[in-house]
């Protein structure tokens, strides 16, 4: 508690606490809009083309004010976003490359001037320096209010136009039908980065600020399918970023502050990779073991009904299931569990063999099952013709329902291509079973 | 061999190496894996710095390619786990970077450890370092690092040079064809994160990051075949660092920063003038087109 209220006594980290929530905020959002047109790595270039424009601002006006780094480092942003643009749009060079080069060129030049200015009389780089490799610590009040004010501007600029980026973001094509001005919005983004880019790089340095640029939209972007969740959110862990990472910092070992923040943004990322509900990987793991789990009891269902199809009636050996269609033991066993307990199969042990055999309860299950399954493939032969879309769920499965208004015409389909389930338990005369389609 | 001498060659010889590589890294949209690997070694060298006590280059060497191959799989254990290619690249060197920092400020203050230097090494100091072999002085220590890097990736690449091809064209034939996609992945990453630290150490990042790029956009540019791409990138990169070091010399400015803006503007000229590809070139030729049928 002691160093807590040490903490908060100095006023010093109160201002870096503030500067760097801020960057974190206004990062997080216009990073939002890059990392979704794709553009997360522009944050590396333009924080790399910014030296030149410091050096130039510092060459004229011989002042280290960082509104004039700001300007400076603005123009020659929007310089090599133009330059990426021109070689991306005039020659066959692909995007990444033009990133790479326009990155390197703009920091030779910048690294040129930068000697001309050691080697000149204005002396005392040192400054230009400090804004290349930031220095958080060192924030003061002035910096801070300049930081505030352009980050305040930029979220309301994103507010107030957040529409139009909306549509730039997710279909600019559309837009321009629309007769929304697309080229401008897209330039007003790109001066919006360099403009989060440039206040960015005092607190943080070249490299730390692309984290802050990309790692909190990436990490937001795992939680929701809604731009305006996604900006909100992406804010919010940015400056959550910022103030764990000023805090961490003011309270121990004396770590240097960008690096801090720049590691917990990594691990909100991380987090988000991993736990997010929907998009997640342990989510997506536990989806994939599910569906695994049901695959392997319809297919058990399935060779166990086919048998019976073909007129063999006597009880199924695990190792021919295993050798008819292969999958883990140990999936076999837990699928063949799961059936016995809901009373579908039957299982003994007949001279150390297991063997298995369907009961009537199972054969109706294994004919429902084996009916979906080819209705499915037929649908899937003939989708146009049958209409619906076979495709409904949103990770792009099979539907595994049959809507009941298709049924007949399947029916139909599968009697033309003579796959019609061929047993039928519960009445061989009478093979159609309305309705009776479901897992 | 005199000292200027010695700064071009090596400016040459990294350039050499640098565009060679760059050349598979362009055909298979990586370019911006050269700077994510020039700024996540950091960690590795730190580390190494701890560990050997010493400044020698070979653990660093070591250390720093261990963890460029741990920044390339990264990148790539990511992306296959449907995180956007910018995304992932942005994110891991980022991390590693800022591991590297905190490293750096946990414990070298003890110890003398010049960021500026490792990371961000002087060329003009190069042929200061020199190497002695059984007491013999046998020229700049940066010479041998990255003239041996080089031979190995022309060895690595020869050798391998139809899979090279294949995949860097069409990763997907490639597999249908058995090459082992992954493992070409692999080993052309091992050399550019070895290329980038046996350069960097001498030459510093940023020289690195364009010779990377630079050249080999520029060959990219003057052909359509691969064999002349690398040659082409080889000598465009030879040239511009000797261009370069005859500017730093005009403007007393820095020689690597000078051998960058050679090489972008060598750049310039074939997107302007390239025969094949160049906008001013390409703009005569439309002309020529549109004014032919009245002349016959």
């Amino acid at each position: 508690m002691a160093e807590i209220e040490k903490f908060l006594a100095d006023s010093n980290t109160l201002w870096v606490l503030m500067g760097t929530i801020l960057l974190g905020l206004s990062s997080g959002v216009i990073g939002s809009f890059a990392f979704l047109r794709k553009r997360g790595l522009m944050g590396d270039v333009l924080s790399h083309a910014a030296l030149p424009g410091i050096c130039l601002a510092f060459m004229l006006t011989g002042s280290k004010n960082p509104f004039f780094f700001l300007i400076g480092a603005t123009v020659t942003g929007i310089l090599a976003s133009l330059a990426i643009h021109a070689i991306t749009r005039y020659s066959r060079i692909k995007e990444d490359t033009a990133l790479g080069l326009t990155l390197s060129v703009f920091f030779g030049i910048g690294i040129v001037f930068l000697t001309q200015v050691q080697h000149s009389d204005q002396g005392n780089q040192s400054g230009l320096d400090k804004f290349l490799f930031g220095q958080s610590a060192s924030l003061v009040g002035e910096d801070v209010w300049v930081m505030g004010g352009v980050a305040i501007s930029l979220l309301l600029f994103s507010l107030l136009f957040f529409k139009e980026f909306k549509i730039l973001c997710f279909d600019p094509g559309f837009g321009r039908s629309l007769g929304f001005p697309i080229g401008i919005l897209d330039t007003v983004l790109m001066i919006m980065l360099v403009v989060a880019v440039v206040i960015g790089l005092q607190a943080a340095g070249v490299v730390l600020v692309v984290a802050l640029i990309i790692t909190p939209a990436a990490a937001a972007r795992y939680w929701t399918e809604r731009l305006d969740v996604m900006l909100a959110l992406s804010a919010v862990l940015g400056g959550l970023s910022g103030a764990l990472g000023t805090v961490l910092s003011s309270l121990s070992f004396h770590l240097p502050t960008g690096p801090l923040i720049v590691m917990a943004a990594t691990f909100v990322f991380v987090i988000s990779m991993v736990f997010s509900p929907r998009r997640g990987l342990l989510a997506k793991a536990i989806r994939l073991a599910r569906v695994r789990k049901q695959l392997a009891r319809e297919r058990v269902l399935q060779s166990l009904y086919e048998r019976r199809e073909q007129g063999d009636f006597g009880d199924v050996e695990a190792e021919a299931l295993l050798h008819k269609s292969p999958m883990p033991p140990r999936r076999l066993r837990s699928a063949l569990i799961f059936l016995q307990k809901n009373k579908w199969v039957r299982m003994y042990k007949r001279r150390g063999i297991l063997h298995i055999r369907l009961t009537e309860e199972g054969s109706v299950q294994a004919y429902d099952t084996v009916l979906r399954q080819r209705m499915t493939e037929v649908w899937m032969m003939h989708e146009s013709e049958i209409g619906g879309s076979i495709r409904d769920r949103e990770d792009g499965m099979v539907a595994d329902h049959i809507p009941p208004d298709i049924f007949d015409p399947l029916w139909n389909l599968l009697l033309r291509h003579g796959m019609e389930p061929k047993w039928n338990p519960e009445s061989p005369a009478a093979p159609l079973r309305e309705g009776g389609i479901s897992s | 061999m005199s000292m200027a001498w010695t700064i071009m060659l090596t400016g040459a010889l990294v350039a050499a190496s640098c565009g060679f590589l760059g050349c598979f890294l362009i055909l298979r949209h990586m370019a911006m894996l050269g700077d994510a690997i020039s700024h996540a070694v950091l960690p590795g060298i730190v580390i190494a710095f701890l560990v050997s006590g010493s400044r020698d280059s070979l653990p660093m060497l070591i250390g720093a390619a261990a963890l460029g191959l741990i920044c390339t799989f990264l990148i790539q254990s990511l992306r296959s786990r449907g995180v956007q290619n910018d995304a992932a690249i942005s994110v891991t060197f980022t991390f590693l970077f800022s591991i590297g920092i905190i490293l750096v400020s946990l414990f070298t203050r003890q110890v003398d450890l010049d960021l500026d230097c490792v990371l961000y090494g002087e060329i003009a100091y190069v042929p200061w370092d020199t190497l002695s072999l059984f007491g013999n002085d046998i020229g700049p220590k940066a010479i041998w690092v990255v003239g041996i890097a080089f031979l190995l990736s022309l060895i690595v690449v020869g050798l391998f040079f139809k899979e090279f091809k294949i995949v860097s064209f069409d990763p997907h034939m490639a597999a249908a064809l058995g090459i082992p996609v992954l493992l070409i992945h692999y080993l052309l990453m091992g050399l550019v994160s070895l290329t980038t630290v046996a350069s960097f150490e001498s030459v510093g990042a940023i020289l690195v990051v364009a010779m990377l790029t630079v050249p080999s956009a520029t060959a990219y540019l003057l052909t359509d075949q691969l064999e002349r791409m690398l040659l082409i990138s080889v000598v465009a990169g030879v040239l511009s660092s000797v261009l370069g070091y005859g500017l730093a010399l005009l403007f007393d400015a820095s020689i690597a920063g000078s051998m960058t803006v050679a090489a972008g503007s060598l750049f310039v000229l074939a997107f302007l003038f390239s025969p094949l590809h160049g906008v001013v070139t390409r703009r005569l030729i439309r002309r020529r087109l549109r004014t032919a049928p009245e002349q016959s």
